[in-house]
């Protein structure tokens, strides 16, 4: 028996496959990375009541059916609300709060602390505005705790939490921690929303 | 000088097609890591709001998702009104109590407390439903939720 080299086989169209296979994973790919407003519901407690608030201490927020914006009792637009909450939180009329910038006016919020900013919303209103609505409080606090963070550590609130979940990133991620809840401590979110 | 004009008749080589191959698969691997394959089939319009303050939802098995639309075109005998869809199919807004359960109970005990619930809704459903979903997550406890939207500024809601 003759002894027959095996004939090799043609890897010409080896490139037509790989391409058919990724056509095929390009059309699929959705490279999705979910992002959005992390929130926190209250649980269900019965029969507590209602902690009492200074009615200074509390900024009402309401949307109504149609998509309008009523802030302390004045029809506001929305592109004015950061500001508006921003200076709600950082008033710091009782002087406790040694870190607040604010006008330190009596009628408005005592401290970051004690300030609450409630929202209410009716049925009616559009899901879109009530994402704008919070992005613009959240982005309220978020505003804050970067002026302070840039003040006690050179850096930017959300920079730093992004640090903090950065598997790289080659600091302390203890002491990180502390700082960021120290500023959270500071300024913390007390968001209520209005049960309808 | 006739040293230079030698070449004049010579053709270009050939650009060696070899290593295409390679090019090709290592794009395809690339591609086939970043794939994500879509979980659930939707059957309703899932236009998200944008938002710019987010922050990033990673550990994907750790996040229950419940959407929220109107029926898309396909399914309009549903009805234009905004549904709530759970996995493959559309629920009610009873049903999520049952739907949360079944998620925590394919997840490992120690990691329950961690779970998230993603709420990806339209941007034009009414804040009623959404006030009823997050009502019935109160009611089995699951009080992280997220809403999912996309990244950009809250002036492209209109």
């Amino acid at each position: 028996m003759a002894k027959r080299a095996a004939p090799e086989v043609n890897a010409g169209s080896m490139a037509d496959i790989a391409f058919l296979l990724l056509i095929f994973f390009l059309v699929t790919t959705t490279i999705e990375t979910d992002s959005g407003l992390n929130r926190k519901l209250p649980p269900i407690e019965d029969n507590t009541e209602p902690p009492i608030i200074k009615q200074k201490n509390i900024f009402t927020v309401l949307l109504n059916g149609k998509d309008q914006l009523l802030v302390e009792e004045e029809i506001m637009e929305l592109k004015d609300l950061r500001k508006a909450a921003t200076e709600f939180l950082d008033n710091g009329g009782d002087g406790t709060c040694d870190y607040c910038k604010g006008k330190r006016n009596p009628d408005s919020s005592d401290n970051p602390d004690k300030a609450v900013i409630s929202l209410k919303n009716e049925r009616e209103t559009t899901y879109k505005t009530y994402i704008s609505v919070q992005n613009e409080l959240v982005a309220a606090y978020n505003d804050l705790r970067n002026i302070r963070a840039e003040a006690l550590y050179g850096k930017s609130f959300v920079e730093m939490e992004a640090n903090l979940n950065d598997v790289n990133w080659p600091g302390d991620k203890t002491r990180l921690k502390e700082q960021l809840e120290k500023i959270k401590i500071e300024y913390p979110q007390k968001l209520s929303e209005v049960q309808n | 000088m006739a040293k230079f004009k030698k070449k004049q008749g010579g053709e270009m080589p050939a650009i060696s097609t070899a290593s295409l191959p390679d090019i090709v698969f290592m794009l395809l691997f690339f591609f086939m890591v970043a794939t994500v394959m879509r979980q659930n089939t939707l059957k309703i319009e899932n236009n998200l709001p944008f938002a710019d303050q987010v922050e990033k939802l990673d550990k994907k098995d750790l996040v229950m998702y419940i959407y929220a639309g109107k029926p898309s075109a396909n399914y309009r005998n549903y009805g234009t009104e905004t549904r709530i869809q759970l996995n493959d199919d559309f629920a009610d807004v009873n049903d999520i109590a049952a739907f949360i359960a079944a998620e925590r109970a394919s997840k490992r005990e120690e990691l329950i407390p961690f779970l998230t619930t993603a709420l990806k809704v339209d941007k034009d459903a009414n804040m009623g439903l959404i006030g009823d979903i997050k009502q019935e997550l109160r009611k089995v406890n699951a009080l992280k939720i997220n809403y999912t939207t996309k990244k950009g500024a809250v002036s492209g809601n209109r």
